[in-house]
């Protein structure tokens, strides 16, 4: 596995994460390595067996159709960096 | 007939599938505690959950798995019993997450089929490929502030159902009939109450062109149009686009794009070089959803009857053609309200009646079937007036006009106005007699043979009763004496 300074840019972009290019090779080195490092699992033969989901044997836990939670907009405003009355705000976005 | 775009090359076809986004009907969110009612106070229905705080773990509503596999049977589909959560990543300010949750590699619900019927009567089959579960997400109010947009989650996590076609639609009316049959089909299942100006349905839509025969060309898809007029509009405005391009030598470059309204027009959402890239994968959060076949098969046994079926049965039990069985079973209330006329009556009078008078008098009166002023109890109860000769049809028409304006039952309104049919042969001998007597001229011509006047003195006689005589009997009698 190689990581090109192309793809490194298009993940920095898709995360929303500025790098000027004098950071970037340094990035690229670094998410390498971890790339390469996780790819030693593909070493191991895994035909024939099934994807592993969880830790747990489990299915999934669902819950009954009941409203238990929300009206709490100050708890969730207050940590807000930017709101305006009810309203969360950001700057201003229209397609 | 099928819908061509005659270019400059010769003809091009339209190929057209739909991603309907269906909200649906639970108390709480998909994967919070939140309400989901409609029109709150804003951030009023937010969970921590919602609103993405760290450490915050979703956890599924069994009602909302209930409505998407009880939609997927609706649809004629195969349910798979084992689906799985993955993440859809991207930033948006009306996705606290950063991610969707949705269901991408392994869908709850696998493929189905929809049958619409076009106008011209034709029956056509749409394939469903895929129906999922996901959130949706808060909603962005612009006009507030000059340089800020508001934020309001009060709809982000509510559960939705992705409905995909397969791309079988060929014309514009197709995908009007696809969506009206799709709605109807939602709220009868009452998964979805179908609202298209609230938002609780919403369509994309995929377009491309072909001359006949080819192979699938690039496609663009349109976003979030929100009336099924808008859709039809929608591909006919960029199919001529794209047509337009093919023949002028360009390339239509698969994009996202809007479709404006008041221009009628669509433009680009979205350029190529930032098309998405979701970087999808299995959200850790949630294990597999895992459901049982006695549970699928509990969920279908307690169906409603659903609309292709009720039309079948109200043909076949009322004796009444496909095409009325059709536009009473448009709408469940209707079906109902007919249902409720008939049953013991005679399903034909019934359809006439509920389909021509009332729904005349609801929209002069700008009143829906919900809001009727003559329940269906009542009008059942007027035929019933009209089958054992109380009334004839004419002065039925006179009363439930009554019945709409005063709400009064039929009974009341017959005995107030003194409606009851005559049949006392005596009161109709003395009309008849009194109208021969003053048209003895058209007696004569009658007599010598001129018998089309038959139908001259059966109108003098009923004008004569108030048109209130029973006209059988009216017959009956000036034949007898027209002949004598």
């Amino acid at each position: 596995m190689s990581l090109d300074l192309a793809t490194t840019r298009r993940i920095a972009k898709l995360a929303r994460i500025g790098l000027e290019d004098a950071e970037l090779e340094n990035v690229r080195q670094k998410l390498d390595g971890i790339l390469g490092w996780v790819d030693q699992l593909s070493e191991v033969d895994v035909e024939g067996v099934p994807p592993m989901v969880g830790t747990e044997t489990e299915a999934l836990r669902q819950r009954e159709d009941v409203v238990t939670d929300g009206n709490c907009r100050d708890a969730i405003l207050s940590c807000a960096p930017e709101k305006s009355g009810p309203f969360y705000t950001v700057p201003k976005v229209v397609e | 007939m099928s819908y061509v775009i005659e270019g400059k090359t010769g003809s091009w076809e339209i190929v057209v599938g739909l991603e309907v986004h269906a909200q649906i009907v639970s108390n709480s969110k998909l994967f919070s505690g939140a309400s989901t009612t409609f029109g709150a106070e804003p951030n009023s229905q937010v969970s921590l959950v919602d609103a993405a705080f760290p450490g915050m773990l979703p956890v599924i509503n069994k009602e909302c798995v209930a409505q998407a596999v009880r939609t997927g049977l609706g649809l004629n589909a195969r349910i798979n019993l084992e689906s799985r959560f993955d993440r859809k990543n991207y930033f948006y300010a009306d996705l606290p997450q950063g991610y969707q949750i949705s269901q991408f590699a392994h869908p709850i619900v696998g493929e189905g089929t929809i049958e619409i019927e076009l106008s011209s009567g034709e029956i056509r089959k749409i394939g469903i490929t895929r129906l999922h579960m996901e959130q949706d997400a808060g909603k962005l109010i612009h006009d507030q502030d000059p340089t800020k947009s508001m934020v309001d989650l009060n709809r982000a996590g509510v559960a939705l159902m992705e409905i995909v076609s397969e791309p079988d639609i060929r014309e514009p009316e197709e995908a009007g009939a696809y969506l009206r049959k799709l709605r109807q089909i939602l709220r009868y299942l009452g998964t979805c109450d179908g609202n298209m100006e609230e938002g609780s349905m919403r369509a994309d839509v995929n377009v491309s062109v072909r001359k006949a025969g080819e192979p699938f060309r690039t496609r663009c898809e349109i976003k979030n149009v929100n009336s099924i007029r808008f859709v039809m509009q929608a591909i006919e405005a960029e199919a001529a686009r794209q047509v337009e391009i093919w023949e002028s030598g360009g390339e239509v470059d698969q994009e996202t794009r809007l479709f404006d309204a008041a221009r009628g027009e669509t433009r680009t959402m979205r350029s190529k070089e930032d098309a998405h890239d979701y970087r999808y994968f299995p959200d850790p959060d949630l294990l597999p959803l895992v459901i049982e076949q006695e549970w699928v098969d509990a969920l279908k046994a307690a169906l409603p009857e659903l609309p292709d079926a009720k039309r079948a049965r109200f043909q076949s039990d009322y004796g009444i053609p496909f095409y009325d069985a059709g536009v009473l079973v448009a709408e469940q209330a209707v079906a109902d309200f007919y249902e409720t006329v008939a049953k013991g009556r005679d399903g034909k009078l019934a359809v006439s009646w509920v389909t021509g008078d009332l729904f005349a008098a609801l929209n002069r009166t700008s009143k829906t079937i919900e809001t009727s002023p003559v329940s269906a109890e009542a009008l059942g109860k007027m035929l019933d007036l009209i089958a054992d000769g109380t009334i004839n049809g004419k002065i039925a028409k006179e009363v439930f006009e009554d019945m709409v304006e005063t709400g009064e039952g039929p009974d009341a309104i017959v005995e107030k106005k003194g409606l009851r049919q005559v049949t006392d042969t005596g009161v109709i001998d003395a009309a008849i007699e009194s109208v021969m007597a003053s048209n003895a001229d058209k007696v004569a011509e009658y007599r010598s043979g001129k018998d089309k006047l038959f139908g001259f003195f059966v109108g003098l006689v009923m004008k004569e009763t108030k048109g209130k005589a029973n006209p059988a009997l009216v017959n009956e009698a000036l034949k007898s004496k027209l002949d004598a």
